[in-house]
């Protein structure tokens, strides 16, 4: 039987002379779900791109079901049956649910549009695919997993037959993960096709049926999912072996960094966000919070670097108070911050990676001179960092935006831990970026920390806060509902019951441990 | 005149025809805003637009001594001024306020400019014979006291501006085109993935809105007036921009916004009588568009807790029904 999708020997070099696919082979099974894991910038969202037509290849060919294709756009993909889900959204907020699933391709009546076929359509789609939506909901007011879903029945509602999911699992919260799992299967049971791209070993163990392996616009391999192992799996991703879990030498924990109390905050709407928060850090530990996102730890983290003021409560820094304090005096207080959205908070995107590199600093000595900044100040550390945490660039004067996420995360990492911070306040450090360099920000992290630096580490990964924590602080609604003094001893399982609020400690269990 | 008078003569069915008049080259513009705005755009260049076709109307009509070739050229000048911003903002990439601003400027220094080289009066076009729309009275609605008043005896562009509201109401939420339209302004990235043309539908939008906005500023110089009076539109066109957001980017809206501008502009008209000295009646209607802008803000801000407070309802609901499920 001839396979449904056959790439063969796909090359795609970019007009600046990059070098996206080699040759590459690809080839998926009609009704199986194919993951395609690889590092940032390995290649596969290139790969997909062609297969969707938003990309022509240089040389190469593209058979369906034996039948060589040309796919000048994205039209053509999905008039041959191909969808694809991208990583962000690509819905309109105001438009109801129903209007964003037939957007472009509306059934009209005498040139008018037909609101309650519309609605119909979507809600039959949904019911045959399980897909639940509300046909009739405002976009902006449903929550990221239906979303998700209605991006899903968009392609269905075009008839796609294989359908692309590019990360998909990025921002979901475990049990819209596994809703989508459930989803994808019923989709395949139905005789769809689903590509599944990913960074998570873990999803490609429990969802996939076979796995394909990109590594530097290489395809390195397929093998069924069975044979495979998350070891495996990732020496094939960057041809050495990774530690997925960190070793790290036991905790000597110091003094006193930072002590907060009673810290809450509420949104302007009026939604609590932040209730009566209390602990401490200590020099030399990462403290992990770990939570379901959205129960406050974006917020939390925001309070204590000062980009959003704290509604009661306060935390103070060797008796320095530091809440309600603009973000350069909390800095100048010796914290630094690794924001959760590099792209908006982390990095000025345009400006150049050495001016980046010391955006906390260009005031201060030596990188100022009289009223301006010495540029061969600013260029000699940026080659230091650049050369020090890795960043693969021919040179500092390279606007950021140039490099790929998991550079652009080495850049802020660099400027935070060059800083030699008292406390450094991580938000998901390792978002969204490659093997190597999340391998790499990990061991930077305990490092620092051997070193007798105080960590405040957020992260949506659990597995993350679990295998580089000493101290865990669970964070559900805002509230504190449990800690675990030793990161090591404690399962996965027990802190997914107090992430989801099934359990709690009591303010009296944990007093001692805060 | 007394106090007494004042709010006698707002009552009166003449006030309420007033507002009517007065409101038309406000809604008609500020329909044009909406379009281009909801399109993803601010057609900042609408008092330019106006001004132009305004001009141009009086000068055709003038020269041809017909009304209809007045109308029709004005609306092609000013479809073809808003056609140059769409061409600087689309193609060229330019700053779409740069370049409004830029249009607004040439249309005040090129009318007079042209106005006096064709009369040789840099004030008004009061030496050309120009033309009149046409006034329409209703049958029977005429004849009905009081609602007669205030219903007929307005000019085309009075209707025109209440049939063009609904049938930009049918357009933009009705039609496929202008469904595009709305998510090509809300979301170009996702209207393109799905094969709309995004550049091409707003470039619809813009000449959509230079008609719309010619029609207004034609209103003001062969109905409103018969004549053309440099700077005439004196700023109608950026209240009909208040008037979009006041209206909540929805046309019924955005024509009851217009209208509460034109009732400040009556207003004032009418308080001009009494000993109130002329500066501060005649800046009621800014200070109305001003005081307008702040209540939206507000109203918005309202209408963000409520929602968001609903959404949390529902969704503690949720997961508390989740709770006991499990």
């Amino acid at each position: 039987m001839t396979a449904l999708i056959e790439m063969r020997d796909i090359v795609k070099v970019y007009p600046n002379g990059v070098v996206a696919n080699d040759r590459v082979n690809f080839s998926i099974e009609r009704g199986e779900i194919h993951a395609l894991v690889g590092e940032n910038g390995a290649g596969k969202t290139t790969l997909m791109k062609i297969l969707y037509g938003m990309e022509q290849p240089t040389s190469g060919q593209i058979f369906l079901d034996g039948k060589a294709q040309h796919f000048r756009s994205s039209h053509d993909a999905i008039a041959a049956g191909i969808g694809m889900v991208h990583q962000n959204f690509m819905l309109v907020p105001s438009f109801t649910v129903a209007e964003n699933v037939v957007l472009g391709q509306e059934p009209t009546r005498r040139g008018f549009i037909e609101a309650k076929r519309a609605t119909e359509i979507t809600e039959q789609l949904a019911q045959q695919y399980g897909l639940r939506v509300e046909a009739d909901a405002i976009v902006d007011s449903i929550n990221v997993g239906m979303r998700q879903r209605v991006e899903i029945l968009k392609t269905l509602y075009r008839g796609a037959q294989i359908l692309i999911l590019d990360e998909p699992t990025a921002v979901l919260t475990p049990q819209e993960t596994q809703e989508l799992f459930n989803a994808v299967h019923a989709l395949v049971q139905q005789g769809k096709t689903v590509i599944f791209i990913t960074h998570k070993l873990r999803e490609v163990k429990e969802i996939s049926d076979r796995v394909s392996v990109m590594r530097g616009g290489k395809m390195m391999g397929t093998l069924p999912t069975v044979e495979a192992t998350r070891e495996g799996l990732a020496r094939m991703m960057v041809g050495r072996d990774v530690f997925l879990t960190v070793n790290k030498p036991p905790c000597k924990r110091g003094k006193r960094v930072m002590e907060v109390r009673d810290l809450s905050y509420i949104t302007e709407t009026g939604r609590t966000m932040l209730h009566k928060v209390s602990f401490n850090i200590y020099a030399g530990e990462i403290l992990g919070i770990a939570g379901v996102e959205g129960n406050g730890q974006t917020e939390l983290v925001e309070v204590l670097t000062g980009l959003r003021s704290a509604a009661s409560g306060e935390a103070r820094i060797g008796g320095k108070v530091v809440t309600n304090r603009t973000p350069r005096e909390v800095r100048m207080a010796s914290v630094a911050h690794i924001p959760e959205d590099r792209l908006t908070n982390g990095l000025a995107l345009t400006a150049s990676i050495d001016e980046n590199l010391i955006v906390d600093r260009y005031f201060l000595p030596p990188y100022r001179k009289g009223l301006v900044i010495d540029y061969k100040q600013v260029e000699s550390m940026g080659r230091e960092l650049i050369k020090k945490f890795d960043i693969r660039t021919p040179t500092g004067k390279l606007p950021v935006n140039s490099l790929s996420g998991g550079n652009m995360q080495k850049v802020i990492v660099a400027r935070e831990f060059s800083s030699s911070p008292e406390l450094l306040i991580a938000a998901q450090p390792t978002r969204g970026i490659d093997v190597g360099a999340t391998e790499f920000i990990r061991d930077q992290l305990v490092q620092k920390r051997t070193e007798g630096t105080a960590i405040l580490l957020v992260s949506a990964d659990l597995a993350e806060v679990m295998s580089l924590s000493d101290r865990i602080i669970v964070l559900y609604e805002g509230e504190i509902t449990g800690v675990f003094p030793d990161a090591s001893k404690v399962s996965e399982e027990e802190i997914g019951l107090y992430m989801l609020g099934l359990r709690r400690q009591t303010r009296e269990e944990m007093e001692a441990y805060l | 005149m007394s106090f007494d008078h004042i709010l006698k003569a707002i009552f009166s069915a003449l006030f309420l025809a007033n507002i009517l008049r007065i409101s038309t080259p406000l809604i008609l513009p500020a329909l044009g805003g909406l379009v281009t705005d909801l399109a993803g755009a601010t057609n900042i260049a609408l008092e330019g637009i106006m001004l132009v076709a305004a001009f141009t109307g009086v000068v055709v009509s003038a020269y041809t001594k017909s009304v209809t070739a007045g109308i029709l050229c004005g609306i092609l000048s000013g479809v073809l001024i808003s056609a140059l911003l769409a061409y600087f903002y689309l193609y060229l990439k330019t700053d779409v306020f740069l370049a409004g601003i830029a249009i607004n400027i040439m249309a005040t220094g090129g009318t007079i400019f042209l106005l006096y080289i064709l009369t040789g009066d840099k004030g008004n076009s009061s030496k050309l014979a120009s033309g009149m729309a046409p006034i329409v009275h209703i049958p029977l609605i005429k004849d009905i006291p009081f609602l007669g008043t205030v219903l007929s005896g307005h000019n085309i562009f009075t209707y025109a501006a209440f049939l063009l509201t609904w049938l930009v109401a049918i357009f933009l939420y009705r039609t496929p085109l202008g469904t595009h339209l709305r998510a090509a302004g809300e979301n170009p990235e996702a209207a393109a993935t799905l094969g709309i043309d995004v550049k091409q539908t707003q470039l619809i939008a813009f000449l959509m809105s230079g008609f719309l906005a010619s029609l207004g500023g034609l209103n003001l110089s062969m109905a409103y007036l018969t004549l053309f009076q440099r700077e005439m539109t004196a700023g109608r066109g950026f209240i009909a921009l208040a008037a979009v957001y006041l209206g909540g980017r929805k046309p019924w809206g955005t024509l009851i916004a217009a209208m509460i501008f034109g009732f400040a502009d009556a207003l004032s008209n009418q308080l001009a009588s009494l000993e109130i000295p002329s500066q501060l009646v005649q800046s009621i209607p800014y200070v109305v568009t001003i005081i307008a802008l702040v209540v939206y803000a507000l109203q918005k801000r309202a209408q963000l807790i409520e929602r968001t407070r609903r959404f949390q309802e529902r969704e503690l609901a949720k997961s508390g029904g989740g709770a006991t499920g499990s």
